[in-house]
Formats: C-alpha cells, structure tokens, sequence
C-alpha cells in the first residue's frame, strides 16, 4: 500500500467510506412515510436498503487493498 | 408442552452439544497453549469466521430484545439497522491493522496490543478490567433469551429431582453442558456450533418474513396496524433535536462500542489472514439484513395481536414484551416449526456466551494474571487458569440470573457499551497515532469512565443523556458524549506530556 505508484486509488476508496455514516446520521432525511415502497414506510426500506450500499461503497477499498 | 416442539428443540440441542465436545478434534492443535484453547489456533479462514462472527456479534439476546423495542417503541427499535450498517466501515479500516499486529507479536487480546504499543502495565489493566466489566452482564443477558422460548415451549422451569425441586433446572442443565464444552475444545466448540445456529436461524427468518405477512395480509397492513406515533422517531422540536438525535448517537455509539468488546476483537484475532478479516468485512452484513427483518417481527406481532391472546396472558406477564417474537412464533408457526425456532434462538445464545466467557479468560490470564501474578506462568498453566476462568465467568453469569431481578442484567450491560467505548482511544487511535502518552490515554480512561457512569445514573438507568449547548437540547447516547469529553483530555494530555516512548518491548 506504501508504494507511490497506486497511492491515488486507495485515498480516494477510502473516502467513500464516510458515506454511510452522511446516510446514516442525517435522520431527518429519512424520517418519514412517504414514499412507500411495497407498503413498507420510507424510514425503514431506506434503512434496510442501505445495508446492501454500504457493502458496495466497502468494494472499491477492499479491491484496491487487495493487491 | 407441545410434544412435537419440544421433542425437535431437544434433539436439536443434543447434536450441536454432540458437536461441541468433538471440536476438540477439529483442525486438531495443542489445546493446552492458550493460543489454541483461545484463538482456535488462529486457523479459521474467511467461512468460518463469518460464522463465528456472525453468531457472536449477532447475539440470542439482539434477536430477541430488537423486535421486542420495536413491539414495545416503535421506530426507535430499529437503531440497530444503521448500527449495524456503520460497523462495517470501522471493522474494514481498523481491524486489518490490528490483526497483522496481534499476528506479528503473537498478541492475544487487545490488552496486549496496548501493552506492547505503549509500554504500560496499568493502562492494559484498565483495558483488560474494562473488557471484562463490560462483558459479564452481556453473557448473563444470553441466558434471557434461552430462558424466555424455554418458558415459550411449556417446559417447567422447576423440576424435581430426586425429591428435591430445583429452580431454573433447564437453565442449569443448558450451562453445565456449555460449561463443559468451552473447557474442553475452547473457541472450536462455539466455531463449530456457530455453523449449525446459523443455518438454523437464517430459515428461521426466511419462513417467517414469508409466511407471517402472508397470514397478516401483507405489509402494508402490518405497518397500518402500528400506532401511527410509534412508526416514526418523533420529529425535532424548536430548541430540542429530540429523539432524533437520540437515535443517531446511539447507532454510532453503539456501532464503536461493538468492535471493542473482547468477544468481537477474539473472533477476528482467530482469523487465519488479513484477507480471511477484509473478507468478512464485505460478508458479514447479510447477517445485518437478517436483524433488520427480525426486527420487523415486533410489528408483525403487534398486527398478530399476540398481546391480547389468552394463551400468551402468562408470558407476557412474566418476560414483558421480550415475549413478543417467541408469542408470534407460537401463534403463526406449526409445532414442528417452533421447535426448529426456538432451538435456533436458544442455541444462538450458545455461542456467544461461549465466545464471551472464552474472551474474558483470556484477558483475565494474559494480562492479570500473566502480567501480575505468575509472570513465569508455562504455556500449559497459561491455558489451564483460561480455562478454569471461563467456569468462573459463566457460574457469575448464571447466579447473577437466577439470583437477582432481569432488570438488573439490563441496566449492566447497557453501562457496558458506555464503559467499553472509553477504551477506543487506547486500542483504535494507538494503532495509528504515534504521539499518544499512556498517562494521558488512562486520565481518558478514567473522565469518560466517570462521566458516562453519571449519566447513565442521572438519567435514571437510561442511555440517552439530554446534552444542554447554549440554548439547544441534544439527547446523546452517553456513550458517546463522554467518548468525546475522553478523546479530547487524551489527545491534549498527549500534546501536553510529549508523546509516549514507543516501544515494542515485548514480544
């Protein structure tokens, strides 16, 4: 991770990282019903569907790790 | 007493019982040094962890008390989605390093981490005290969720034996087994059992988010019938964030504390490489997923109406809401099911106990009594005092259970999260910030110790504390208010003293 040629790659995935926490500690953003999505309130699919984002926001860090 | 459910709960707890003592065999290694007994030889690679992991962090007792805040409060409940949602990043930036550091020096804790980072004695005390405070009550709480489907099945609580009636007999059969196994095959045991509590629990939650909405008529009628109060945080007043601030704290708070206690730091030390630890990173938030639709099941047991049912009258009454899911599950599921459901929450309490009491062993011979009182300790006594310590661990959990109120258990292990995040200055920051003094780190310690204890009792045994800046109220989770008041005396004791001796004298 330390040589300088990849240097800019990881920064920059790691940065993406911080955005869960911006989704996730803005609560009045998703503090509310509408819209609906199967009958299930906003407050919760947006939670729920940020479980598979945060895992999409981890890949580019761990890909770019992995070398 | 269902003779179907309680027949396949049994069966299914003597196999996994069968597989706990044979672990001892798996992946075959020297039980009696402390990294094999303790670490399972450092041997488990990306599948295994994730469900060690898994079993460990996702605890019997989340997947009973999350639906049961949510049946109870509402919105609130369901703090434990972004918690678990922002553990990931923290896990995938902290713990790689800390792995290939416990890796190089052969650390086994991360007590040892601090003791070998900053030279002091007393600060990997503190760490290691603090570790073992925190996670006593939380072992306790497992037995909760064990004893809350035990009651579920109509099994009586009191059995006589040999004339003599002895109180919460289930509770003491389901120790001594665990009890016997840990000692024997060490973190094996619940690794190996892990796999079978998960397989258990994922179709546990697959039947029951397809099954129970179809019986309520779907989803939008089970969040119709929620009071429209409870299904959104209460919004922000004019000088008064609310309980939204409440609930973003405690998903962050919550989420720092988790990573630092001894059993999740044992789980990813056990790990067999760093790609093994980044791996898991990526893997484990299926298990997130699976909490966020348990932790619906509290609204679909209000849609149930399982409150009002006079079958469960008796449950309600002796568990409170905590006997929500397994009521739902009674009500939604045939027999044979139940026994398979409930076998997987109280098997799910299996593990994590385990892991806790295997992680408390080991902070308590490494750096209490390898450090202070047998410091030329051989590798085998080294093993043998783990040993004998996670018996300890788990009888105090056990009296602590049949002996004292529920509430009790509770209240501690929620002061638990607030005690266990002052140590993330030491273990966290100190693998990255050189310049930290190990006296500045222990005054720290200590002010976000006070603070958070004092605000959890002010607020009447209650982790949110209404912070007052200027004219604006902000209801904080505790923990991370007096983790902010801890960093800042850390860091400006630091700049202050100069820095700490770096040096890595111990290997």
């Amino acid at each position: 991770m330390n040589e300088p040629a990849p240097k800019r790659g990881p920064r920059l995935s790691w940065l993406l990282l911080l955005l869960p926490f911006a989704a996730m500690l803005f609560v009045p953003f998703y503090n509310r019903v509408e819209p609906t999505f199967l009958g299930i309130p906003f407050f919760y699919w947006y939670q729920l569907l940020w479980i598979p984002l945060g895992v999409l926001v981890l890949l580019p860090a761990y890909l770019a790790d992995r070398r | 007493m269902n003779p179907v459910a309680v027949t396949i709960f049994i069966a299914l707890f003597a196999f996994v019982t069968l597989l706990g003592f044979g672990a001892a065999r798996w992946r075959r290694g020297d039980l009696d040094h402390l990294h094999e007994w303790g670490l399972g030889g450092r041997r488990f690679g990306t599948l295994v962890t994730w469900f060690l992991l898994g079993g460990d962090l996702y605890t019997a007792y989340t997947f009973v008390a999350v639906p049961a805040l949510m049946f109870g409060a509402g919105a609130v409940g369901f703090f434990a989605v972004p918690y678990t949602v922002l553990v990931y990043p923290i896990l995938f930036a902290v713990f790689p390093k800390l792995w290939a550091v416990a890796h190089e020096k052969g650390y086994v804790t991360a007590a040892d981490v601090v003791r070998g980072r900053f030279d002091s004695r007393m600060l990997a005390l503190a760490i290691a005290v603090t570790g073992i405070v925190a996670t006593m009550p939380y072992i306790a709480l497992q037995l909760v969720g064990m004893e809350v489907v035990i009651a579920g099945l109509g099994i009586p609580m009191t059995m006589t034996v040999a004339g003599v009636a002895v109180p919460d007999a289930p509770l003491l059969i389901a120790f001594v087994v665990l009890a016997a196994y840990t000692y024997n095959s060490g973190l094996r045991a619940p690794a190996l059992i892990a796999v079978v509590k998960d397989a258990l629990l994922y179709i546990t939650v697959l039947a029951a988010v397809i099954v129970i909405p179809a019986q309520l008529g779907g989803y939008a009628k089970i969040f119709a019938s929620v009071d429209a109060k409870s299904l959104l945080l209460a919004p922000a007043a004019p000088g008064n964030l609310g309980a939204q601030s409440a609930y973003a704290t405690l998903a962050l708070g919550s989420a720092l504390a988790l990573l630092l206690y001894p059993h999740s730091v044992t789980g990813l030390l056990s790990a067999s490489s760093v790609k093994a630890v980044k791996r898991n990173a990526v893997i484990l938030p299926a298990y997130s997923f699976a909490l966020g639709l348990i932790a619906l099941l509290g609204f679909m047991a209000v849609a149930a109406g399982v409150k009002s049912l006079p079958e469960f009258a008796s449950g309600f009454k002796q568990f409170g809401n905590t006997f929500a899911v397994p009521a739902l599950f009674l009500h939604s599921f045939p027999a044979w099911f139940v026994g398979i459901a409930f076998a997987a929450i109280a098997i799910g309490a299996l593990v994590p106990a385990a892991i806790m009491s295997i992680a408390c062993a080991n902070l308590f011979t490494r750096n209490i009594y390898k450090e202070f009182i047998a410091p030329n300790a051989s590798h085998k006594s080294e093993s043998q005092v783990a040993k004998i310590t996670s018996l300890v661990v788990k009888l105090g959990a056990l009296f602590f259970i049949i002996e004292l109120p529920m509430q009790y258990a509770i209240n501690l292990q929620l002061l638990g999260g607030i005690l266990i995040i002052q140590t993330l200055p030491a273990v966290f920051l100190g693998l990255y910030m050189r310049r930290l003094h190990p006296m500045a780190l222990l005054a720290g310690w200590a002010a976000g110790i006070a603070a958070g204890a004092w605000m959890f009792v002010d607020a009447g045994y209650k982790t949110t504390y209404a912070l007052k800046l200027f004219s604006l109220t902000v209801p904080c989770y505790e923990a991370l208010s007096s983790l902010v008041l801890n960093l800042a005396i850390a860091l400006v004791l630091s700049a202050m003293l100069g820095g700490g001796k770096r040096q890595e004298s111990r290997a």
